[in-house]
């Protein structure tokens, strides 16, 4: 059978290009970028050269990147590196944050930070004022991401910047949707910390880097040989970093093709399932929108039966039901958007990328159309509501 | 995660419906917490002669019930009523551990409906063919919702417990995690599940 791999926001598969600058950093070029001889230099150039690549994507200096092992060890570092070295306490955040910095901040709450989690609107959207009103003169950083993971909302984080920079406030941005997915520079954005993570972008997973603006104070995220201008030590990943730095270099080239590409499938999806399937709520902004994401929540039915019926007929998607989760627990983007818990239940995620094509989706509406008669043909909800 | 019968039985759910004039229903879960069933069943002398559902609710959900259905046609209601969850689980090979608490409970759906059927045979001014106005919730005061019941003594505050509560029907009181909310509680045992020390057990 054929599958659409409809999960994008998940990972993405790794490209045959990135894959074959990684190959040679295995066994080749195996040096250790940190020593003299050939063999280290060999390697060191590599990491140099995707430091290059990857400053070029989001418009930044070589040497305000920091290569980690993700989005979520770039989070943890910009929060709690900075809070380390900073005498104020305060830290703002959204409520659709990421769990990377959502937790984050929690964590550093239980530490002694004040910890301020400001509310979005219905489209999931941050108001720059309800910042404003929320700085103290305690306040060290505002973290704010660029696009949501779930629901696919992209934050105004320009202006929200310029109001942290007018009261000496840090930004930080949570861009790990939204690198390969839009075009980034931070200059533009204005923000102090981004943090990014390779395998959102058809890069290996494992890898990210955490964008820092010169001059900004963070303290050393590991201690150890001195890597990473001694902010964070431990032996490069070569071959990891070298594929992150050629995602870079294909996300770069090829960024306006790919919005076009992924924005027309998620156009339609958009229009035709409301067309076939009745008492649905699309989520998220329609205007402010990742490329690749749709999200909506199908009433009577739950998100995890969705997903496995749709799984079994050759489309994997992502929901935010409760069931889903080890936690057991809705999905804390669809509540803070006013979502209420049942509906909540029926959430699905659809996010469109590089190798899908416009006759998956068409064949994803008809797919879609049937699991949901089927599973609403079973739920007393929907009987209930329907006699 | 799941097994394939577990996976068989979502595929393809046996005796999925409604019966029309059912001699008894029973509902139990909330879609709060993504799970609730309703089951009907028919019964000819003292036989479960057929027994139909409707599931809101994950795999596991609709696993349970189709399974259960399984189980208990055929069986005489004595029998039927000592079905348990475990034994659903076990027909099934096995749940995963999440899915415990608060996806298993077809048995119950089930007992419920033979209560209800019993109610109305010992009451039988009570007797509503049209099946409305049921109340499925507490017939025969059968099993109470369980409730969390904290340790003390054992509970050092950490606040994982509320964390993991779907419902946010637990807070920490004078350092100690409570339930201060019991009317939101559905007794899923999500808290009893995620406490590292294993301070709360689920009593009824």
């Amino acid at each position: 059978m054929d599958r659409a791999y409809f999960d994008h926001a998940a990972t993405t598969p790794l490209r045959s290009e990135v894959l074959q600058e990684m190959l040679p950093f295995f066994q080749e070029n195996y040096g250790n970028a940190s020593s003299l001889h050939q063999e280290g230099q060999t390697a060191a150039r590599a990491v140099e050269k995707a430091r290059n690549q990857l400053s070029s994507l989001i418009g930044c200096l070589p040497q305000e990147i920091v290569f980690t092992s993700g989005g979520t060890e770039s989070d943890n570092m910009a929060l709690k590196g900075t809070g380390i070295l900073s005498r104020k306490k305060h830290i703002i955040v959204s409520s659709i944050e990421h769990h990377a910095v959502l937790y984050t901040a929690k964590a550093l709450e239980r530490a002694g930070y004040r910890l301020t989690i400001l509310p979005v609107d219905t489209t999931g959207r941050l108001d720059p004022d309800t910042v404003k009103k929320a700085i103290a003169p305690d306040t060290y950083i505002v973290s704010v991401m660029m696009a949501n993971n779930e629901i696919g909302t992209i934050q105004p984080i320009q202006e929200i910047a310029a109001i942290a920079h007018e009261a000496g406030v840090l930004m930080h941005t949570d861009a790990v949707q939204a690198v390969g997915n839009l075009p980034i520079h931070v200059d533009s954005l204005g923000c102090d910390l981004l943090s990014l993570s390779g395998h959102k972008f058809y890069g290996p997973k494992g890898t990210g880097a955490l964008y820092i603006r010169k001059g900004t104070p963070i303290a050393a995220w590991m201690d150890g040989g001195e890597q990473e201008h001694g902010k964070r030590s431990g032996t490069h990943n070569t071959p990891g970093i070298v594929g992150l730095g050629k995602a870079a270099e294909l996300a770069l080239a090829e960024l306006p093709q790919r919005m076009e590409h992924v924005q027309k499938m998620r156009d339609y999806l958009l229009e035709e399932i409301p067309k076939h399937i009745d008492e649905i709520r699309i989520n998220g902004s329609l205007t402010n929108r990742l490329p690749n994401n749709v999200h909506i929540s199908v009433k009577y039915i739950e998100g995890e039966g969705l997903l496995m019926r749709l799984d079994d007929a050759g489309f994997a998607v992502s929901t935010g039901s409760a069931c889903s989760s080890h936690s057991l627990k809705t999905s804390h983007v669809l509540e803070a958007i006013g979502l209420d818990a049942v509906t909540a239940q029926g959430s699905l995620r659809i996010t469109l990328g590089h190798d899908n094509q416009q006759k998956d989706v068409e064949r994803f509406v008809p797919a879609l159309v049937q699991v949901v008669a089927s599973l609403r043909a079973m739920s007393p909800l929907y009987h209930t509501k329907k006699p | 995660m799941y097994t394939e019968k577990v996976l068989d039985h979502f595929r393809n759910p046996r005796n999925v419906g409604v019966i029309e004039n059912a001699d008894g229903i029973g509902e139990v879960g909330n879609p709060v917490c993504g799970d609730m069933m309703t089951f009907y069943i028919k019964v000819e002398n003292n036989i479960l002669t057929d027994v139909k559902y409707q599931t809101f609710g994950c795999g596991a959900a609709i696993a349970v019930s189709s399974m259960i259905s399984e189980m208990a046609i055929g069986k005489t209601l004595e029998e039927a009523s000592q079905l348990t969850n475990k034994m659903v689980a076990e027909a099934l090979g096995g749940l995963p551990e999440q899915k415990h608490h608060c996806s298993n409970l077809g048995a119950d759906a089930l007992h419920k409906a033979i209560d209800h059927y019993r109610s109305k045979h010992q009451e039988p001014l009570l007797k509503n063919e049209n099946n409305e106005g049921i109340n499925t919730g507490n017939i025969n005061g059968r099993k109470k919702m369980a409730k969390p019941k904290v340790d003390k003594d054992c509970c050092t505050g950490c606040g994982i417990c509320i964390e993991s509560c779907p419902t946010n029907s637990l807070e920490l009181v004078d350092d100690v995690s409570t339930l201060v909310r019991p009317d939101t509680c559905t007794g899923c045992g999500a808290c009893a599940d995620a406490c590292p020390l294993e301070c709360i057990t689920m009593e009824e």
